[in-house]
């Protein structure tokens, strides 16, 4: 288990910062995974006295602060209006209710585990992350960068008319998942775009992007040929929850049953 | 360091390390309701509410809960025992190491949630694990437990 010299709760985000410059300072979301490694951290940085907790709806978008809990996302109706049931599916297998009391958004985005729902989930939609020091950038951006010295303030998802929907596949119900997937669809520039968001591969979340223009009415054999061409654009791993040949198969069944589920209800 | 916190009404304090959980910190000031299953946040046994909310104890630090409100099973003793009563009526409590852990994250539930149907039970308690039961004495104590509260907050709308 992890161990700590100094407890930390700063006043103000600069003083997190710095202290957070540190080679042996730690900024803690909801300590539940990094409590777990071996890590000896001289000062953890609590930043649960920052207003970090909130999630606002600002119009043309729903700024969801890095200290909001995974229940908070899965209750919130700002992204329920949004989304759909999707991002409430997204964390609900997540241990329990318990648990996702106490696991923030911030720590889980910050922390781009290959295991993560919430990771695969926020990479399909329009989202952007907003860091104290580096600025807003994408979503898509910050998941290729090496972990560094910044404190995640904030995740952003631009509002837009897109069709969001999320899957995932457990082999026992609250364990990680064997894969997850994620299908989002909508106009973009003027043309019909699709984002396959793959996660739990076991490798962490990446992004498809493809322009597609498919008929309301396309035929089941149709959707299975965009899906299995989705499912074949990723690179997949074995480990002891499945083998990469079972995830790819996963991941085109679930790509699938989301394209056809968004293309019945209609773009 | 020192900290102050309210536990089951009462102002308390403790001197705890910077990594110290709040598991101990409880167990010290005599709320032995509260167990370690895995300390590995699996098993929901060291289920405590903090401000309100269910959380797991062994995984919050104890120095971030200066200032704020914990409640154990022992703060809810009375309401507990009627729940309790439901259980053991069920067959839904065996060695009964689960289930302080257990009844808080269902009262939790009986807060949070307006009439759940099985299926919301089932996910509430997800994070509750049970090594003796199989779990379906379990759901018929909670759904015949929340039967009776319904019927009697029915009872008191109507006077
Ligand atoms: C037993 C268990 C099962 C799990 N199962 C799943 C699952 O099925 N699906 C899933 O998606 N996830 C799962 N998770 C992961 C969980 O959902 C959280 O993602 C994880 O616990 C991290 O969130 P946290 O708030 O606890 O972060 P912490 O553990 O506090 O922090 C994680 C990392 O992020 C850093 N950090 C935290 N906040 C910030 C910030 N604001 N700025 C900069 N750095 C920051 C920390 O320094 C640390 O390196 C599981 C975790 C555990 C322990
Ligand atoms: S002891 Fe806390 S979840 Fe198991
Ligand atoms: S009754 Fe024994 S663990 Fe639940």
């Amino acid at each position: 288990m992890i161990t700590i010299g100094n407890y930390v709760k700063p006043k103000s985000l600069e003083e997190a910062y710095e202290l957070n410059q540190a080679r042996s300072s730690r900024v803690m979301g909801g300590m539940m995974w990094m409590r777990l490694g071996n890590a000896r951290v001289k000062t953890v940085i609590d930043l649960s006295g920052l207003g970090l907790d909130q999630i606002e709806d600002e119009g043309n978008v729903i700024k969801i602060g890095a200290m909001c809990t995974l229940r908070q996302i899965e209750q919130c109706e700002a992204l329920k209006d949004l989304c759909g049931d999707g991002i409430a599916e997204c964390v609900r297998h997540i241990v329990g209710v318990q648990f996702r009391n106490q696991a923030t958004i911030g720590g889980s985005i910050y922390g781009r585990f290959g295991f993560s729902d919430v990771l695969t989930a926020f990479l399909a939609l329009d989202t952007f992350v907003e860091l104290y020091d580096g600025g807003t950038i994408r979503l898509s951006e910050f998941v290729n960068r090496k972990p560094d010295k910044d404190i995640l303030l904030s995740i952003i998802v631009r509002k837009s008319k897109r069709k969001f929907r999320y899957d995932s596949i457990r082999q026992t119900k609250t364990d990680f998942p064997v894969i997850a997937c994620s299908v989002v669809t909508g106009m973009v520039h003027g043309k019909e775009t699709w984002y396959f968001s793959v996660g739990a591969r076991p490798m962490k979340a990446a992004l498809l992007e493809k322009q597609w223009e498919i008929p309301a009415d396309a035929s089941e054999e149709m959707i299975a040929d965009y899906a299995r061409q989705a499912a074949s654009e990723f690179t997949y791993g074995s480990n002891m929850r499945g083998s990469a040949e079972y995830r790819q198969h996963l991941a085109e069944v679930l790509i699938r049953r989301e394209m056809t589920s968004i293309l019945a209800e209609g773009r | 360091m020192e900290i102050q916190f309210t536990l089951n009404k009462k102002q308390v304090t403790a001197e705890v390390g910077a990594d110290t959980v709040l598991l101990g910190v409880l167990r010290d000031l005599g709320c032995k309701s509260v167990k370690c299953g895995c300390e590995t946040t699996n098993c929901g046994l060291c289920t405590v509410w903090i401000d309100g909310k269910s959380r797991l104890s062994c995984s919050v630090l104890a120095a971030g809960i200066d200032g704020h409100e914990v409640t154990t099973l022992e703060g809810v003793e009375e309401e507990a025992a009627e729940f309790g009563r439901f259980l053991a009526a069920e067959g839904g409590e065996q060695c009964g190491f689960c289930s302080p852990g257990f009844i808080m994250n269902v009262l939790a539930m009986k807060r949070e949630l307006d009439d759940p149907d099985l299926e919301e039970i089932k996910e509430y308690l997800a994070g509750n694990l049970c090594r003796c039961t199989g779990y379906m004495s379990q759901l018929r104590a909670i759904q015949k437990y929340m039967t009776l509260q319904n019927e009697n907050s029915g009872k008191e709308a109507q006077v």
